[in-house]
């Protein structure tokens, strides 16, 4: 699908960064006629997949998180969230709704969120290299203009 | 992120206002817990009228507050809840753990 406009933004997983990825999501999607419902599930799905880089990608240290956002032609949102940090074992078992290695801390639903709340998630995981979460959100087309 | 807390006889009101996310929920748990343990109330109301976003985080918040008004004897009760944390809370589906209302 043809891209229409991309932005790349790198920064360390601090937790004081998850309201910066919100906004900076927020903003670029303006250019796209969202409602207000949708930019919400944008910015939570973004702050799920941050987060996740911040809680589990680094546990005990500070590493770089890669946020890239597309816009593609016929009004799609990608949202591409990078880390290279500890990886995933099994992917399919941390997709699952309440699967948690955070303990009390955490509830396991932060991918089922991130599902929910976009058309399509991906996620491409090694242990030792990092993971890469890639969501889309197509934006529905309004019958009349407001 | 801002945390009201009136208490009334058994009955303890916590309202947050903000953003809340797991930069936030790092301080906001051991506060809210301090309150619960000191009032010791019979019933806790967490009015989220001024909470304009919330993400999983949020969510492990309110399953906390819940474990420990169940430990006391009491419950809790999640009131005012806009439309964004109310998205997330459906999607986790701990309405049906939890009392909440809109
Ligand atoms: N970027 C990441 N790097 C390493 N492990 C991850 C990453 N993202 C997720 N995980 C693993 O997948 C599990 C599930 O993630 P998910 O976001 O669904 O739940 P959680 O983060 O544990 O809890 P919640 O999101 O509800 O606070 C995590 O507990 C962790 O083991
Ligand atoms: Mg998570």
């Amino acid at each position: 699908m043809k891209e229409l406009n991309s932005v790349r933004f790198e920064f360390p997983s601090l937790s004081a960064n998850e309201g910066f990825a919100r906004g900076a999501v927020a903003c670029f999607a303006a250019q796209l006629d969202m409602t207000l419902t949708e930019l919400g599930d944008v910015k939570t799905a973004v702050s799920e997949a941050v987060t996740n880089c911040i809680v589990h990608a680094y546990p005990d240290s500070v590493g770089p998180i890669l946020l890239r956002l597309r816009i593609l032609e016929g009004g799609e949102l990608e949202i591409q969230v990078k880390d290279k940090g500890r990886g995933i074992e099994d992917v399919e078992r941390a997709r699952q709704p309440l699967f948690t290695t955070g303990g009390d801390d955490r509830g396991g639903m932060g991918f089922t969120i991130m599902e929910s709340f976009t058309d399509s998630m991906k996620v491409r995981s090694r242990v030792g290299a990092g993971t890469t979460v890639t969501m889309r959100k197509r934006v529905e087309k309004r019958r009349k203009a407001r | 992120m801002k945390l009201t807390a009136t208490q009334e006889s058994g009955r303890l009101t916590l309202a947050l206002s903000g953003e809340l996310d797991h930069h936030e929920a790092k301080n906001l748990i051991r506060e809210l817990e301090e309150r619960i343990d000191t009032g010791l109330p019979r019933d806790c109301v967490l009015d989220l009228e001024g909470l304009r976003f919330m993400d999983s985080s949020g969510v492990a918040i309110l399953l906390k507050l819940h474990r420990r008004m169940n430990a006391l004897g009491g419950r809790l009760f999640v009131q005012n809840v806009q439309s964004q944390p109310m998205r997330v809370l459906d999607a986790s589906g701990i309405d049906r753990i939890i009392e909440i209302s809109a």
